[in-house]
């Protein structure tokens, strides 16, 4: 059984004037224990709407998500999330932040603590526990956010373009910095992004999603041997499957504009 | 010449806290100077502006007979009341207001109708209702306020960002723990910031009222200055008033870094 299975998901609006939106189109993926699964897509196409459906942020039209065999209907713990948009808590320091999770859910204050530090440690900001995030740069904003979704120890992670806010140096640090830690814990994450490098860099699975209305156009595995670095992204084996998941977003695009 | 436009005049740019103050204080004392040489020069008639010594002698008087206290106590007694009454009720109804359609939805359209009310054109039946005691300067003052406080509150916690509330959900905060512990800190700098600027409102319609109808207070000590021709007496209210002011804002200056050490500082 996948451990998150996203089944015949469809999501419709209305338009102010009244006119119907299709957002997502029939929608079906599964992702397994363990793995890395990547979305990528042309602006628009509707892949943040389809994490904060499975973060249960937003309800589907139609179809369901079901993490474990249960169907989602609400948000939770169980399904960490981090934002494009930087979302710490102002009036925490880091490892406050990091805490909020633990907290709410009622560990208690020594053993919060710990698992705020280590998680502090492991995104590379020891000696930052005490810092607002007012004093800290963009990336480490994302790095104390992802700690605190990691925190929770979440059955899921879900990361909505996460580097997206970066510039490039800190971005393929920042990616270095998840691979390191995913390749240590194997968290299951579903990570969306537009960038096709941070897209084959990262995955182990990528879905490519057509314009709007969305839906996925094909599924490309990424067969390239882990641990993974950067170096990567200049090599012959990266460059061919970039090239073939480019066509499919170009044919996209062309026809977005048709 | 040159070199300094080029250090001094850069928008935004930061300037040497000497150069601030020095500047700060070449203002004071050129308004001071103007008004020496509008006072003593003649150029004015003393009855019109009174020269410094008058009102420092004004202020002396005062302080000897006690009237400027009294006054002063009265009128910042007044607009604390006021101002206290409603920002305890203004600040949360307007934090729901601004997060809940429900709230706004029963209470905006009343709030935008008597918030387009001139205050001043309630105290007649202010006084008709309330008297002319204390009370009244205090309904004037709560009326003044609370409705700018409500819409002004609303926006702030409006204004918080959506991603702030749904990562504290996939975090597992339920909506009670988002209010209390995402939703309301989220808005405190805003509110102070409110605060601040309709305290500078409160001061304004205290005045009005104590003009209208008081038998204690600065804007009585003014008008009463006035029946007699006491030009220095009114310039001593104003500035009193004014100094009140400054210090009230320079206090929400510094309360609000002090409180809220993680927000942008003033």
């Amino acid at each position: 059984m996948a451990k998150l299975r996203i089944d015949n998901v469809a999501l419709r609006f209305m338009r102010r004037g009244g006119s119907p939106v299709t957002a997502l189109e029939k929608i079906s993926l599964d992702v397994e224990e363990n793995e890395f699964s990547v979305i990528v897509g042309p602006s628009g196409c509707g892949k943040t709407s389809l994490l904060r459906l499975v973060a249960g942020l937003i309800e589907p039209s139609e179809g369901a998500v079901y993490l474990d065999g249960h169907a989602v209907t609400k948000p939770g713990r169980d399904r960490g999330m981090v934002f494009q948009s930087y979302t710490l808590f102002p009036w925490l320091r880091v490892a406050e932040n990091v805490e909020f999770g633990l907290k709410i859910a009622g560990i208690e204050t020594g053993e919060r603590r710990r698992i705020a530090l280590r998680y502090i440690s492991q995104v590379g900001l020891d000696g930052f526990e005490r810092a607002y995030p007012k004093e800290l740069s963009g990336g480490m904003m994302q790095r104390v956010a992802l700690a605190r979704a990691l925190a929770n120890d979440p059955e899921v992670l879900l990361m909505d373009e996460p580097f997206g806010a970066l510039d490039s140096q800190t971005r393929s640090l920042m990616q270095e910095l998840l691979l390191k830690i995913w390749e240590r814990a194997h968290k299951t994450v579903l990570f969306i992004t537009h960038d096709i490098d941070e897209a084959i860099l990262l995955g182990d699975r990528v879905y490519v999603m057509t314009a709007r209305p969305g839906r996925i156009k094909e599924e490309v595995d990424i067969d390239i041997p882990r641990p993974r670095t950067v170096e990567l992204l200049t090599s012959e084996r990266f460059i061919v499957i970039k090239r073939r998941i480019m066509a499919l977003i170009h044919e996209e695009a062309v026809r977005a504009l048709a | 010449m040159v070199s300094f436009v080029e250090a001094y005049f850069a928008p935004k740019k930061d300037i040497p806290r000497r150069v601030y103050l020095s500047v700060s204080t070449l203002v004071g004392v050129l308004g001071l100077a103007f008004w020496c040489v509008l006072a003593y020069g003649g150029l004015v008639r003393p009855d019109f502006l009174p020269t410094p010594v008058a009102v420092a002698k004004a202020a002396i008087a005062g302080a000897e007979d006690g009237s400027l206290f009294v006054n002063t106590y009265v009128s910042v007694s007044e607009i604390m009341t006021g101002f206290v009454l409603a920002t305890v009720l203004a600040v949360p109804l307007g934090i729901l207001m601004g997060s809940f359609k429900i709230v706004e939805a029963g209470i905006e359209p009343v709030t935008n109708f008597v918030r387009y009310l001139p205050v001043s054109a309630l105290i007649p039946l202010l006084i008709l209702w309330v008297g002319i005691d204390m009370w009244e300067k205090v309904a004037v003052i709560f009326i003044g306020t609370f409705f700018q406080q409500l819409i002004l509150i609303a926006d702030v916690s409006r204004s918080v960002s959506h991603d702030l509330l749904d990562v504290s959900y996939t975090l597992g905060a339920n909506r009670r723990t988002v209010v209390t512990r995402v939703l309301i800190p989220a808005t405190m700098p805003g509110v102070m910031d409110t605060l601040r600027v309709t305290l500078g409102w409160a001061w304004t319609y205290l005045v009005v009222a104590e003009l209208v109808a008081a038998n204690k207070g600065l804007g009585y000590f003014i008008l009463n200055s006035m029946r007699g021709l006491y030009t220095d007496q009114i310039f001593l209210g104003i500035m009193v008033i004014g100094l009140l002011g400054l210090i009230a804002d320079q206090l929400f200056k510094f309360g609000r870094n002090w409180l809220l050490p993680w927000a942008t500082n003033l």
